[in-house]
């Protein structure tokens, strides 16, 4: 039964069907017309171009529907540009497709893989070639450029060694020591407790010696944020609690999970939030991470009051701030 | 002859005595290409791909890659005064005081996404059309080699104007360089010259991405069109069409005049792109600083899944022996990609494997025809889609006012579960509409005709299909599964036999089809009416 089950048969290439502009002279005059009305649009756009290069202002501005204010060189350059380009493009094709033939041909395939013996005489070829240089029969030579090699490889490795200096504890410290003083960023205005209201949030740096200058590498570690809440919101253990003053917390605001500025604080429920990856950190339970990929909670700085009534930190972070990394060891 | 022709032919003729070209000229200047719309695709990243590299030499003239301090004293007011670096400066220098500057910094960042998004698009043609198929898988993996350099390409050209949403994706980068076991400390510190932003990043990304990227780009570039060229491209099924030719229209002239009118068709559009719609606009932004973010933070597109990824993992994190390793940030960062990518570049010999099909194809597959390929490129897309989702999750919260967390939450789930049920349903698709094809060929189209018969019944004329349609909805092959030997001859288990058993197991599920109409049951339907 299976072998008189007959498929569909292919019926071949179908017959060309003749356009228009084949048969009939005016539609191919019309044709022409049209590509070239297509390549002289394209000719003002670029008009227009060298138009709004020279003569419009770049302080202009024009109002247009959708795109709202906009400005008049920057939309006459582009536009040009677009017109110019565009047109050219559209002509082109128009002109393939109405003009040129359009009769589809049959090519035939050729197989990629070599005869037999063109691939048995690439092997002897190989091999006389392998044998002639004498690899094989001259291990000495083959084992010393084996190692030779394989040195050289090293080269490349060695000579970007002075890319950058080694970490050494450089991701474990940062610029905060027992004493040094909040200064606010910007302005750089040592605070007092009192400047800060409860439930207001600072941006802090340490304060930096006279003549030292602030870097961004600086910043990228020792940025830290105030929080005030009211005491009684906490819920800290004792020496967490020792190391807030007045209410008044204070985090890294380098994010523990990818080192992006936690700058989101909503009011209401005391949530720190990094807009990166949208860790979630409780304010109350010492920064503890409550939503999102981040697993450390933000390190907390331990702060007080100076003589002079300034919030300094009492001592330095008692971990390194940032993401994570393989020497980190807690 | 006109004069005109005699200069060609002396200038033709002179090329041809010192490089025998007319041989290779007259053959390849014919050459047949087939003709489809999803052809294109490919044309499209090679385009853009010129225009990047047009307007980024463009770009170059002007822009200063330092990150040595400078105040601000140019055009922008509301920026006027204030501390950035050189690299931030320029390319507002560009943005608003060089003529043409910000169309063609606007041209080259649309250029990019076009890019990418031609590279995806093609590549899912490729894939599911089963394009990828002997002999063509070397170009299969320097596709997806290009897809990685171009996403690594993007996200370096972005970070050049060290702005501060640029800035703060090199500090995400920097975090997953950090992440590395053993290394992760030390290759930070050289990429960065020390501690992270320091001064030496963006200079060094400027090379990679002007001169060394763009090198290995042009060389795969031109291999995998040679490749093109040289394997003839391939053509879906059709009357007249086989494994051994190729039906379409000569380059000379129909493909030169359509492909180099494309070329200006995809500059126009993204010029036009340039504009009127804005893109990057870093002057919004401001100069990056460490301690400072804005809400939304985004990726462009291409990187979005990465950062869906990332925002979706659960927080873990190793502490042992005085070591940290975070599994939040490499598993999403580097093992997941790795694996997503390395079953990428590998698909073709898998499938090749499991279905034991080690033929030269050229006629492309219609997806339905494939239905476990096209089911499996459905859940890996609905995989990268969840995650891709999820890298917007903030925008898309704010904009559908959902909560962050219900939107993490989806996505956690959803990247679980949707997976094996967008394969699930899209293998029952692809077996319907095999049966809508056989119905289609067996009972003609439906005219929407009705007719009332003599007894009463209503009934609708169908029509039949021409034979062009039949043949074309019926010439796919339909492969036996296999059945590989899991004993000898004498009864007794063979080594290998559990390998057999998984390959038997896969290509019994890749060979589920409903048969496919043939001639003679059509004559015997044709009796009955």
């Amino acid at each position: 039964m299976s072998n008189e089950i007959e498929p569909i048969r292919d019926p071949g290439l179908p017959a060309h069907q003749h356009r228009q502009a084949d048969t009939d002279p005016i539609a191919a005059q019309r044709a022409e017309r049209q590509v070239a009305i297509l390549f002289g649009l394209s000719a003002v756009g670029t008009l227009l171009l060298i138009y709004s290069y020279i003569f419009v202002k770049s302080d202009k501005f024009i109002f247009i529907p959708v795109l709202g204010n906009t400005n008049t060189q920057q939309l006459g350059l582009g536009m040009g540009m677009a017109v110019a380009l565009f047109c050219i493009g559209a002509g082109a094709i128009h002109w393939a497709k109405t003009l040129m033939p359009d009769e589809e041909v049959i090519a035939q395939r050729h197989e990629f893989r070599s005869d037999d013996e063109d691939r048995a005489e690439f092997v002897k070829t190989v091999k006389s070639g392998a044998a002639s240089a004498g690899l094989g029969r001259r291990p000495l030579i083959k084992r010393s450029l084996g190692v030779a090699l394989g040195l050289s490889g090293l080269t490349p490795l060695l000579l970007l060694r002075d890319l950058g200096p080694l970490p050494k504890d450089n991701l474990q410290k940062t610029s905060w020591k027992a004493g040094t003083r909040l200064v606010t960023d910007p302005g750089d205005r040592p605070i007092r407790p009192e400047d800060l209201e409860i439930g207001a949030v600072a941006q802090t740096l340490p304060q930096l010696a006279p003549g030292e200058e602030r870097t961004l590498n600086n910043i990228g570690k020792d940025a830290v944020l105030l929080i005030r809440l009211r005491p009684e919101e906490f819920n800290l253990t004792a020496e967490r609690l020792s190391w807030t003053h007045e209410g008044i917390i204070a985090f890294s605001k380098i994010c523990s999970h990818m080192g992006c500025a936690v700058a989101l604080y909503e009011q209401q429920t005391k949530h720190l939030l990094c807009p990166c990856h949208q860790s979630t950190f409780d304010v109350t339970r010492a920064a503890k991470v409550i939503f999102g990929p981040a697993a450390r909670p933000l390190p907390q700085l331990a702060i007080t009051i100076d003589a002079d009534g300034y919030l300094v930190a009492q001592q330095p972070f008692t971990e390194p701030i940032g993401p994570s990394f393989w020497e980190r060891s807690s | 002859m006109t004069a005109r022709e005699r200069i060609a032919g002396n200038v033709a003729g002179y090329v041809d005595d010192r490089t025998g070209a007319a041989k290779w000229m007259k053959k390849n200047l014919t050459k047949v290409f087939p003709d489809h719309w999803s052809f294109l695709l490919g044309e499209i990243c090679l385009y853009s791909f010129i225009i990047l590299l047009l307007s980024g030499t463009f770009l170059t003239f002007w822009f200063d890659p330092s990150q040595r301090e400078v105040i601000y004293d140019g055009g922008y007011q509301p920026l006027s005064g204030l501390k950035m670096s050189a690299a931030y400066a320029s390319t507002l220098h560009i943005s608003f005081e060089v003529r043409g500057g910000l169309l063609m910094r606007q041209i080259h960042h649309w250029a990019a996404l076009i890019f990418m998004v031609g590279i995806v698009v093609h590549l899912l043609r490729v894939y599911f059309t089963g394009a990828f198929r002997k002999p063509r898988e070397f170009n299969w993996i320097i596709g997806v080699g290009l897809l990685t350099l171009g996403i690594v390409e993007g996200f370096l050209g972005y970070s050049l104007p060290d702005d501060l949403l640029s800035g703060t994706g090199i500090r995400i980068a920097e975090a997953i360089i950090q992440a590395l076991p053993l290394v992760g400390s030390y290759i930070a510190f050289f990429a960065f010259g020390g501690t992270f932003p320091g001064e030496a990043f963006i200079p060094r990304i400027y090379t990679v991405h002007v001169l060394l990227l763009p090198g290995i780009f042009l060389a795969l570039i031109t291999v995998h069109l040679m490749l093109v060229w040289y394997q003839k491209h391939t053509q879906f099924p059709g009357p007249g069409r086989t494994e051994k030719n190729v039906v379409g229209y000569p380059l000379m002239p129909v493909y030169m005049a359509k492909a180099g009118g494309f070329f200006f068709i995809v500059f126009g559009v993204t010029a036009f792109l340039g504009a009127v719609a804005s893109i990057n606009p870093i002057w919004l932004y401001g100069p990056y600083t460490p301690g400072q973010i804005s809400a939304g933070s985004q990726p462009d597109w291409y990187m979005g899944w990465l950062d869906g990824l990332v925002r979706m993992s659960p927080p873990l994190e190793t502490h042992a022996f005085g070591h940290t390793i975070s599994w939040n940030i490499l598993i999403p960062g580097l093992i997941l990609p790795g694996i997503m990518f390395t079953g990428l570049a590998l698909y073709p010999f898998i499938e090749s494997w499991a279905t034991g099909d080690k033929r030269e194809h050229h006629l492309l597959d219609r997806p339905r025809n494939t239905p476990n390929r096209t089911a499996i490129g459905v859940m890996a897309l609905t995989f990268t889609v969840v995650a891709l989702l999820n890298g917007g999750n903030d925008i898309i919260a704010t904009t559908f006012h959902l909560t962050i967390n219900q939107m993490m939450w989806f996505s956690r789930i959803g990247i679980v579960v949707l997976p094996p049920i967008a394969f699930v349903i899209t293998k029952r698709l692809c077996l319907s509409l095999q049966r809508a094809d056989r119905d289609l060929v067996l009972h003609g189209r439906e005219t929407g005709r009705l007719v009332r018969m003599p007894n009463g019944e209503f009934t609708e004329i169908h029509e039949p299909i021409s034979a062009e349609k039949a043949w074309t909805l019926t010439s796919h092959e339909q492969i036996a599964p296999l059945e590989l030997p899991l004993a000898d001859s004498a009864g007794v288990r063979r080594p290998g036999a559990l390998k057999n058993k998984l390959r038997n197991r896969i290509s019994r599920a890749t060979a589920v089809a409903v048969s496919k109409a043939t001639e003679t049951e059509r004559r015997e339907l044709e009796g009955h009416h």
